[in-house]
């Protein structure tokens, strides 16, 4: 492995890392707040599931870089600029319904991009898709059926439903964006293209849209630059509550 | 998927006597060789190494499942214990033991219907309580106790169980 290859690959396993462990932060936001006790669990099953993913790409990222940090350490001690998750992800919460759009979005993504990179030519990557691609499907028959249920419910429902949806689809498109360094990864044969995966998730979006009775949004603003640190101005308040204990009192244990 | 085992004869069964007394934390009533994360044994003399799966990406007791493996090695007479993550294959709920199946039941856990692939197809098509037997069943939430489990109730008996996902 190259030095070049090898800073492409701990970048790539720092996003994949990055969204799932902020996304994770965010669903937990909703701990004991949840609309319904069962809803409380659904968030925080899936929370945990990407907090999993998020300890192994981070770890992963970390023995690439071979700089000696740790999952903790890439989790706790970055700032804002350091962090490539998409923008998606770190958005507010919202309402239930906000929620459900984000999860719904990231989910319908996330199916087809894990199923793909479970053919990485990266032993790693692609054993953490295999586990992965299980956990997202059934991530994404839960927040489908609530974009359903919400959509196709009451006046109400379906107004803050639509709106959730308008309010995160800017940032969807964000998903499919390459850059050079992931274009080396997919001629590798180790990253996805995701650009490769988009008629089959905006079929898998559309579908649901279309049971759900909402509208699809226009697709105006089309904001990027999670990838390369640029973030909203809601990353900051999610990692100040996320960091604060190691920041506190560094190195403390659980 | 049976585990793959090497070295000499004494000693590894030394070892499985060892990891079969291992409880599943959250399910204490089966041991992780029920639960099928044992993937593999090497033992020689007093030197032993074991593969284990986890189960789901992100369960908790993931950690305490290896500490307690360890754990039950050296009481096992072992000096030397090395305790291997594997993530590939991915752990499924087709390698639940039939023996663990049966004491999911006796729990009150209904055990996984069907092969691991049918999670990616939807619902199961039937789930029987594990307190009655019947198959009148119905789902509640898709997400348990714990991440493996899914709240089902029995229409006949009227009880809540838990269901073991297939994944």
């Amino acid at each position: 492995m190259t030095a070049a290859h090898s800073e492409d690959l701990f970048r790539y396993a720092l996003r994949l890392g990055d969204d799932s462990l902020i996304l994770g932060q965010r669903l937990g936001e909703w701990c004991a707040r949840s609309p319904e006790m069962e809803l409380d669990i659904a968030l925080m099953n899936t929370s945990l599931d990407l907090f999993g993913r998020a300890r192994t790409f981070l770890t992963y990222a970390g023995e690439v870089e071979g700089k000696g940090r740790d999952e903790d350490a890439l989790a706790f001690l970055r700032d804002v600029g350091g962090f490539s998750n998409a923008l998606l992800v770190e958005q507010p919460n919202g309402d239930y319904a906000c929620t459900i759009a984000r999860q719904f979005l990231f989910d319908a993504f996330d199916v087809s991009f894990m199923t793909a990179l479970t053919q990485s030519a990266d032993a790693t990557l692609a054993a953490v898709a295999a586990k992965a691609v299980k956990e997202s499907t059934y991530h994404l028959r839960f927040s489908r059926d609530w974009l359903v249920r919400l959509g196709d419910g009451t006046d109400e429902s379906h107004d803050r439903m639509q709106a959730g949806l308008e309010e995160m689809w800017p940032f969807l498109h964000e998903l499919f964006e390459m850059d050079a360094a992931e274009q080396r990864l997919v001629d590798a044969g180790i990253a996805v293209d995701r650009q490769a995966l988009r008629a089959d998730v905006m079929a898998r979006i559309g579908d649901a849209l279309t049971e759900a009775t909402l509208s699809r949004p226009a697709d105006g603003w089309q904001p990027v630059g999670g990838r390369r640190g640029d973030h909203s101005e809601h990353l900051g308040f999610l990692l100040a509550e996320m960091q604060w204990m190691q920041r506190a009192y560094p190195g403390s244990q659980w | 998927m049976t585990p793959v085992f090497s070295g000499d004869q004494a000693a590894l069964d030394r070892a499985w006597q060892a990891l079969c007394a291992v409880p599943d934390p959250e399910i204490p009533l089966l041991s992780i060789v029920d639960l099928g994360v044992v993937r593999a044994v090497s033992a020689d003399g007093d030197r032993v190494s074991a593969d284990l799966t986890p189960t789901y990406s992100g369960c908790p007791a993931v950690s305490v499942i290896e500490l307690d493996a360890e754990t039950a090695l050296r009481s096992a007479g072992f000096a030397e214990v090395v305790i291997r993550r594997v993530l590939a294959p991915a752990w499924t709920t087709d390698w639940i033991t039939e023996t663990g199946r049966q004491r999911l039941r006796e729990a009150g856990i209904a055990p996984p219907e069907g092969s691991g692939r049918s999670a990616l197809l939807g619902h199961p098509a039937q789930v029987t309580c594990p307190h009655c037997g019947s198959t009148h069943t119905e789902q509640l939430s898709e997400f348990g106790s714990t991440a493996c489990k899914a709240l089902w109730r029995c229409r006949d008996c009227r009880e809540p169980f838990d269901y073991f996902k297939c994944i």
